[in-house]
């Protein structure tokens, strides 16, 4: 039986998986009104609904931890004006840059709908096979979460997977626009598996997750005619809060009203 | 009828805001009503994480409680165990069908992950044809898919097995 993991270690867990899912849900939501064709447009506009959901899953269980806890030092309770506590709200809205914990690549700009798509398949493949670890894990609410979001994943993958083949099997110009969003993601993609400090304790084998991981890309490229890329760098930081300059601005615009006008509500 | 049942036949009443033809009931989203004095707790389950109908369905209930003299109610929403289109009745599946939507398929091997470029066969609602083509895997909602029917050519929506 696996320990439960303290909160010192949760809290900035479950801000990791939050954060990770609203800033995707944040880039995908630019597509509406410009997807290529409208069934499109609809259904990246509904992934980005279900991440935005799942984040707020996850938000309002760490705002409850926060709220639980009187001194806590790690993460940092949003200024209380107009808040008085922690909610999914203060957290998503008040929270700067270097508290926000999500993967680098989901902060990456859209670039075009097959980068866009590709970074969703990279996204949607992790998450289906960390969730599947997570519904199992002895904290309670966490596996509720993930158990619940792994329905939704399933249907993201066969979607994003489905452009992937499509594209990256299609004309002359599609499959260079894949290579180049694989050689624009490359290397992007291997800090979903090194584990930050906070998430050493939550006992999920990130070694596991990247063997099946890079299994499920490599069968959905070979049937693609992409291949995997060869050399890659690290690029890490996102989950310790060092972050590439794009997020300053997607919180720029994600919390310019509710710290303009506190407590805003429509 | 005791007081539990009162109840229960008031929620039963509430309808889905975004599917209007079903009711709560028929979602199979009610997992628990308790009564303790005055006191009353409705606990439903989402139907996706992200379903914004929720919010409108827990007013809704407080709603339909408030109209028939109940002022003391809760409503939460637990996760667990996932709600599954299994859990819809039979009813509702006639009623969608009856809208023009199709109804879920049981849950099969399409849900599973590596049979993911397998097709279900979905009913055309309109005419029963199952001679249908997916157009798109999201439709007007995270819960629906958008079919159209070969033979009669009419598009419609499939609610997805989830």
């Amino acid at each position: 039986m696996k320990q439960s993991p303290n909160s010192q270690c949760l809290i900035p867990y479950i801000l990791f998986l939050a954060d990770s899912t609203l800033i995707l849900s944040h880039r995908n939501s630019e597509w509406c009104g410009h997807g290529p064709i409208l069934e499109q447009d609809i259904a990246l506009t509904n992934i980005a609904l279900d991440l935005l959901g799942q984040s707020r899953n996850f938000y309002q269980y760490a705002a409850e931890l926060i709220n639980e806890q009187q001194n806590l030092q790690d993460v940092k309770v949003p200024p209380s004006e107009g808040f008085r506590e922690a909610s999914e709200d203060s957290l998503a809205y008040l929270r700067n840059e270097r508290d926000f914990k999500n993967l680098l690549l989901v902060e990456l700009p859209n670039g075009d709908w097959g980068q866009t798509i590709l970074k969703q398949f990279y996204f949607s493949t992790y998450q289906l096979y960390l969730f599947q670890q997570l519904q199992n894990h002895s904290n309670q609410q966490l596996a509720a979460i993930a158990a619940k979001a792994i329905k939704e994943v399933m249907y993201h993958i066969r979607w994003s997977s489905e452009w992937v083949i499509r594209l990256g099997d299609g004309t002359e110009e599609s499959n260079e626009r894949m290579t180049n969003a694989v050689e624009a993601l490359k290397d992007y993609t291997n800090e979903m598996f090194i584990a930050a400090d906070y998430e050493v304790e939550m006992a999920i084998d990130l070694k596991l997750i990247q063997q099946q991981w890079t299994e499920k890309v490599k069968t959905v490229f070979e049937e693609a005619t992409l291949s995997l890329p060869e050399k890659v760098f690290n690029q890490t930081g996102g989950k310790r809060g060092i972050h590439t300059e794009h997020l300053g601005y997607i919180l720029a615009e994600m919390q310019h009203l509710q710290r303009a006008y506190p407590n805003a509500e429509w | 009828m005791s007081e539990i049942n009162k109840i229960r036949s008031i929620l039963s009443k509430v309808t889905d805001p975004e599917v209007p033809v079903l009711t709560i009931a028929d979602l199979g989203i009610i997992r628990d009503v308790i009564v303790n004095d005055e006191k009353i707790e409705v606990i439903i389950t989402p139907t996706y994480s992200g379903c914004p109908a929720m919010d409108m369905i827990s007013i809704n209930i407080k709603l339909a409680l408030a109209e028939h003299g109940y002022k003391n109610v809760t409503v939460k929403n637990i996760l667990s165990p996932a709600w599954t289109t299994d859990w819809m009745s039979e009813e509702g599946k006639q009623k969608l069908k009856a809208y023009g939507i199709a109804p879920p398929n049981t849950k099969q091997a399409v849900c599973t992950p590596d049979s993911f470029q397998e097709e279900e066969t979905v009913q055309c609602p309109q005419c029963s044809s199952f001679n249908t083509q997916l157009v798109s895997r999201f439709g007007s909602t995270a819960c629906k898919a958008l079919y159209q029917c070969n033979d009669c050519k009419e598009p419609f929506d499939y609610f997805k097995c989830h």
